[in-house]
């Protein structure tokens, strides 16, 4: 009774609510245009807060303190030494001139051998040729050292993430109440924006390897962690259950049971750890971490789009190989079962032992002789490579630049524009008063209270306006990112053929390292607040695209066909049916399209998005902007948690009244 | 009329102390579990008053060896949370499981697993099969995890893979067999461990009804052949009639009737199992003893002769052709007879007596 009456008057609420969200943006605009530039807390590029000043002063202290406190004598500086060591080693094998010799161990030779052996016994020929194309083409476009720098760190950084993560995710795989606890750290870890912990980072672990290897490992975990853990549970509780009545201890059931069948599983973790940590040492550029990162941040710096591309490419070579090959290993495991008792295990030890051997004699080779250690210069290609990227970029921004300058204004007069006017030229009480109203119209009182909070703490920090500039391109590219995402994510979801077309295409942006984006939509746009849009819509619109093709064909068949039958047509299968039923899956896609984007904005401020961006990556350069660069990473998470929060408690809001409103009937 | 009793049908020796014996027994999910025990409110007050949901109530029965006992109910009627209570793969609220005497509850960790590896075994409704392993080593799963060396388990898990006839199978895998085969994958997994007791949840009900007959049959073979005490889980009547020397029926948790097949078909304990037996062709389920009258004077008393626990279907030819009453006796000693008039009735008039 009161259930119902309660549903009834908040259905009834529902449109009066509609009409005051519209009533506070009428209010918002009147104010604008009365108060517009007053009070809009404006701070010049090299201007400091006290507080920016404090925090620097605490920054320099912590740096003075490195030798004398306990913290850093006993425990972080073992950690650094460890992983600077354990990096410095693998460099020594294949990447740097190390025990008294002017090479590496490795030289390219045996790499490759060593490589391709690798993926021949794991994965299969086809892989194995790819690796061996792959590992040649980083010596053919003349970046044979630094890819190999990449790839020490790369392969260091997902070592010591599955030593912790594959255990952490079987814990979590049977502890429910460690998992309930695990669960919102790996969420922090995943959602926090990757460029916003590097320079805290090297606070503690200085500029160089150390910290690159921890920066990876904190985005490189989660993966291993939640893949593990989902794996381990999703085991069928009808073989636990066989495996408990037989008399199973838990440690049997662990061996026996979960962790074979959760092999495969397992293995994908490796792989999305392995792309993670990839795509993470790449950017660990910005905090000195050798490698293909360095080149082309030092080209994009420079605007050098060829440099970029040429390095780019490298790096998208270094991630379709590793992909390749542990996805072929997880197929292997499948089909090592399959062959079963079929095949002897003396052929598979000749076969390892073949490989092994030739690999061997390789590595050899290349530790002997120069010719096989030092990659032939005859054979560097790069520079063609790099030339005819300038050439097409030239002509790109010549001949395109009619087409480019129309979306380009467009998007910027018709939609950046007038957002970030009204956002950055208001008074900042009015914007607070206006967002925190329109949370708890929307969202919650707990939404309104986050954000009230939130952006208080913006204000504090110091770093108001260009919060807002940053939060108006934010919103901007994540509207463009919930476009794409119904647009593709409904076509994707309805049609096959669709999605055989586009997942792969999705499926590379997302293995593709951040970086690698920037170098032709730079090449296309120029240095502009519009290329960092793009950069995160193209970085954010795959998870939003696939998240909506999910929800979409998680719509029950029964449900379509019921509508179908009923003469619905196919507009109005879209809009009455399929899009309402996968409500959730699109508001998933437009939260997390949101933080996707969000992370993407230290990224803008490279290639001139300016505002949060540039005051991070300045951060990163300055000595003296540090303490405001720590700020502004600190205001990009707020905003995220602001933003994710109005979201969250919408969605929530929004599930009910379709809840309450089912019921009435 | 007189209700047979089971040892007069079946040849079970009923004063041999019951193999396994079940007292009172109880589960209730949900918070404050054990204040539930012993509440007399039905299901609907329960979950509103208590948010409790007793899946069983005060269930007991005893199961003889070599017995094979089903358990019916429909869904929800707390028969499959029964029968994992007999292992404590679900734990009992309240009550005492007995096997051969020995208190299953009352067993620390290691006693139970011990319990669990050599006495009782349990037979899926979806299998649990693992999926990595060829048919050989799930089979050999259990001699595995209580340390049989691997030459006598898989010499063990060859002679059950023969004996539920799956030779030529033993390195397939699981997912390359049929529902029927991998299900037989899970009964010679149970019966590798060599078992007192068997116990089986819903096995064939994932199953097409051709199969379900087949791995019917194949049970009542294998009971003939290995003569193990078997409680076996069923929503399907047919089934439990024809596979059950008793009837456990359940409704809500709570036990409603047990008795042989005819028993439950002759004389439902109350509406619920009368609705439920109601479609049930009586003459293949009640035997003469059901149907037989006192001989009336006059009768003449020489016709042919049939004992009492033939089922009616069978008895059929006799008496139709006979020109005089059946004499319906045991041992020599005569108990009633029987015509055609008795016969026709229970075959055409059916349902209500």
């Amino acid at each position: 009774m009161t259930a119902a009456s309660a549903t009834t008057s908040f259905a009834a609420r529902l449109p009066a609510r509609r009409y005051l969200v519209a009533l506070v943006i009428a209010f918002w605009a009147a104010g604008w245009v009365l108060l517009r530039g007053r009070d809009t807390l404006a701070l010049g590029g090299a201007e400091l807060t006290p507080l920016h000043s404090w925090l620097n002063a605490a920054m320099d202290a912590i740096d003075d303190s490195r030798n004398s406190n306990p913290i850093f004598l006993y425990f972080i500086n073992y950690i650094r030494l460890f992983l600077d060591e354990a990096v410095t080693f693998v460099q020594a094998l294949i990447s740097q001139p190390a025990m008294d010799r002017p090479l590496p161990v490795l030289g390219w030779l045996g790499v490759v051998g060593l490589a391709t052996a690798i993926a021949l016994l794991y994965g299969n020929v086809r892989v194995a040729l790819l690796t061996a194309a792959g590992f040649l083409s980083f010596g053919v476009l003349g970046l044979w050292q630094e890819s190999m720098d990449t790839l020490a760190l790369t392969l260091t950084a997902v070592a010591l993430s599955l030593a912790v993560g594959v255990p952490l995710g079987v814990w979590a795989g049977l502890s429910d109440r460690f998992h309930r606890l695990v669960t919102p750290v790996l969420d922090f870890m995943q959602t926090m924006p990757t460029f916003v912990y590097l320079a805290p980072l090297t606070l503690f672990f200085l500029i160089g390897p150390a910290s690159a290897t921890v920066a990876t490992m904190i985005y490189a975990i989660p993966p291993a962690i939640r893949i593990t853990a989902h794996g381990i549970r999703q085991v069928s509780p009808d073989t636990l259950e066989a495996g408990a009545s037989l008399g199973a201890t838990s440690a049997q059931a662990l061996r026996h049971v979960r962790l074979p069948m959760a092999r495969q599983t397992i293995i994908v973790g490796v792989n999305q750890t392995i792309m993670a940590a990839l795509s993470m040492a790449t950017i660990a550029a910005l905090i000195d971490a050798p490698g293909l990162g360095q080149t082309v941040l030092k080209a994009l710096q420079t605007l050098d789009v060829g440099t970029a591309f040429n390095a780019g490419l490298a790096i998208v070579i270094m991630a379709v190989v590793l992909d390749r090959v542990t996805s072929a290993a997880s197929r292997r495991v499948e089909a090592a079962r399959r062959a079963g008792r079929l095949r002897t295990v003396r052929g598979r030890r000749l076969e390892v032992a073949g490989v092994l051997g030739v690999a061997a004699v390789l590595g050899y080779l290349s530790y002997t002789y120069v010719w096989a250690a030092e990659f032939p210069i005859e054979a560097n290609l790069g520079s063609y490579v790099r030339r005819a990227a300038d050439a097409v970029s030239l002509w790109a921004q010549d001949n395109l630049v009619a087409y480019t300058d129309i979306v380009k204004n467009l998007l910027t007069n018709g939609l950046l524009n007038p957002f970030q006017t009204v956002l950055a030229g208001s008074p900042w009480w009015l914007v607070t008063a206006v967002a925190v109203a329109v949370a708890l119209l929307v969202g919650s009182a707990r939404a309104a209270l986050v954000t009230a909070v939130g952006l208080l703490l913006v204000v504090v920090l110091g770093l108001w306006q260009d919060s807002m500039v940053t939060l108006a391109s934010t919103l901007v590219a994540t509207v463009l990112v919930m476009l794409l995402g119904m647009v593709a994510g409904v076509w994707m979801g309805r049609s096959d053929r669709a999605d055989m077309v586009l997942r792969p295409v999705l499926d590379a942006g997302q293995t593709m390292p951040a970086f690698v984006y920037l170098v032709p939509i730079l090449g296309l746009f120029g240095p502009t607040r519009f290329t960092a849009i793009i950069a995160a819509v193209v970085f954010a619109a795959p998870v939003a695209i696939k998240l909506v093709a999910e929800g979409i064909r998680g719509v029950s068949a029964t449900t379509v066909e019921a509508a179908t039958s009923a003469g619905a047509s196919t507009w109005q299968l879209i809009s009455k049916v399929q899009l309402p039923m996968a409500r959730s899956a699109v508001t998933l896609a437009a939260s997390q399209g949101l933080i996707y984007v969000l992370s993407m904005v230290v990224v803008g401020g490279l290639v001139g998005a300016g505002a949060l961006g540039y005051d991070v990556v300045a951060g990163f350069s300055q000595h003296q902007l540090r303490g405001k660069g720590l700020a502004a990473g600190i205001a990009i998470v707020v905003l995220g948690i602001v933003l994710d929060r109005v979201m969250r408690a919408a969605t929530q809001r929004a599930d009910q009244a379709a809840h309450g409103g089912s019921h009435q009937h | 009329m007189t209700v047979p009793s089971v040892a007069e049908r079946s040849g079970l020796d009923i004063d041999a102390p019951p193999v396994l014996s079940v007292r009172g027994l109880w589960k209730v999910f949900g918070p404050k579990a054990e204040s539930v025990v012993g509440s007399s409110l039905t299901r609907k007050e329960l979950k509103e008053q208590t948010g409790c949901v007793a899946a069983v109530r005060d269930v007991s029965f005893e199961v003889r060896r070599g017995e094979v006992f089903v358990v019916m109910g429909l869904s929800g009627s707390g028969k499959s949370t029964l029968v994992r209570c007999l292992t404590r793969l679900i734990e009992p609220t309240a009550g005492e499981v007995l096997l051969d005497g020995e208190d299953v509850r009352k067993a620390d960790h290691r006693r139970l697993r011990e319990l669990r590896r050599h006495r009782m075994a349990m037979v899926f409704q979806h299998f649990g099969l693992l999926p990595h392993r060829c048919v050989l080593d799930n089979v050999a799963f259990g001699l595995e995890i209580r340390g049989v060396a691997k030459q006598d388990r898989y010499a063990r898990a060859r002679e059950v893979v023969a004996l539920v006839g799956l030779n030529g199978f033993e390195n397939s895998y699981p997912d390359q067999l049929s529902g029927g085969m991998q299900q037989r994958v899970g009964l010679a997994r149970a019966l590798a461990a060599d078992p007192e007791v068997l116990l089986f949840d819903e096995p064939f009900s994932a199953l097409d009804p051709l199969i379900r007959r087949e791995m019917q049959n194949e049970v009542i073979r294998l009971h003939h052949e290995v003569g193990k005490t078997m409680v076996f889980i069923t929503h399907d009547l047919a089934e439990a009639l024809k596979l059950g020397d008793r009837i456990l029926i359940m409704r809500d948790g709570e036990l409603v009737q047990v008795g042989t097949p005819d028993q439950v078909v002759g004389a439902p304990a109350d509406d619920y199992v009368r609705d439920f037996v109601s479609d049930v062709p009586r003459s293949h389920v009640l035997t003469l003893r059901w149907i037989m009258r006192p001989p009336q004077s006059g009768e003449p008393l020489d016709g042919p002769e049939l004992g009492p626990d033939v089922v009616i279907r069978d008895a059929v030819h006799a008496v139709l052709s006979a020109d005089r009453p059946v004499r319906v006796t045991d041992g020599g000693s005569l108990l009633g007879v029987v015509t055609s008039a008795e016969m026709l009735e229970v075959i055409a008039g059916g349902q209500d007596r």
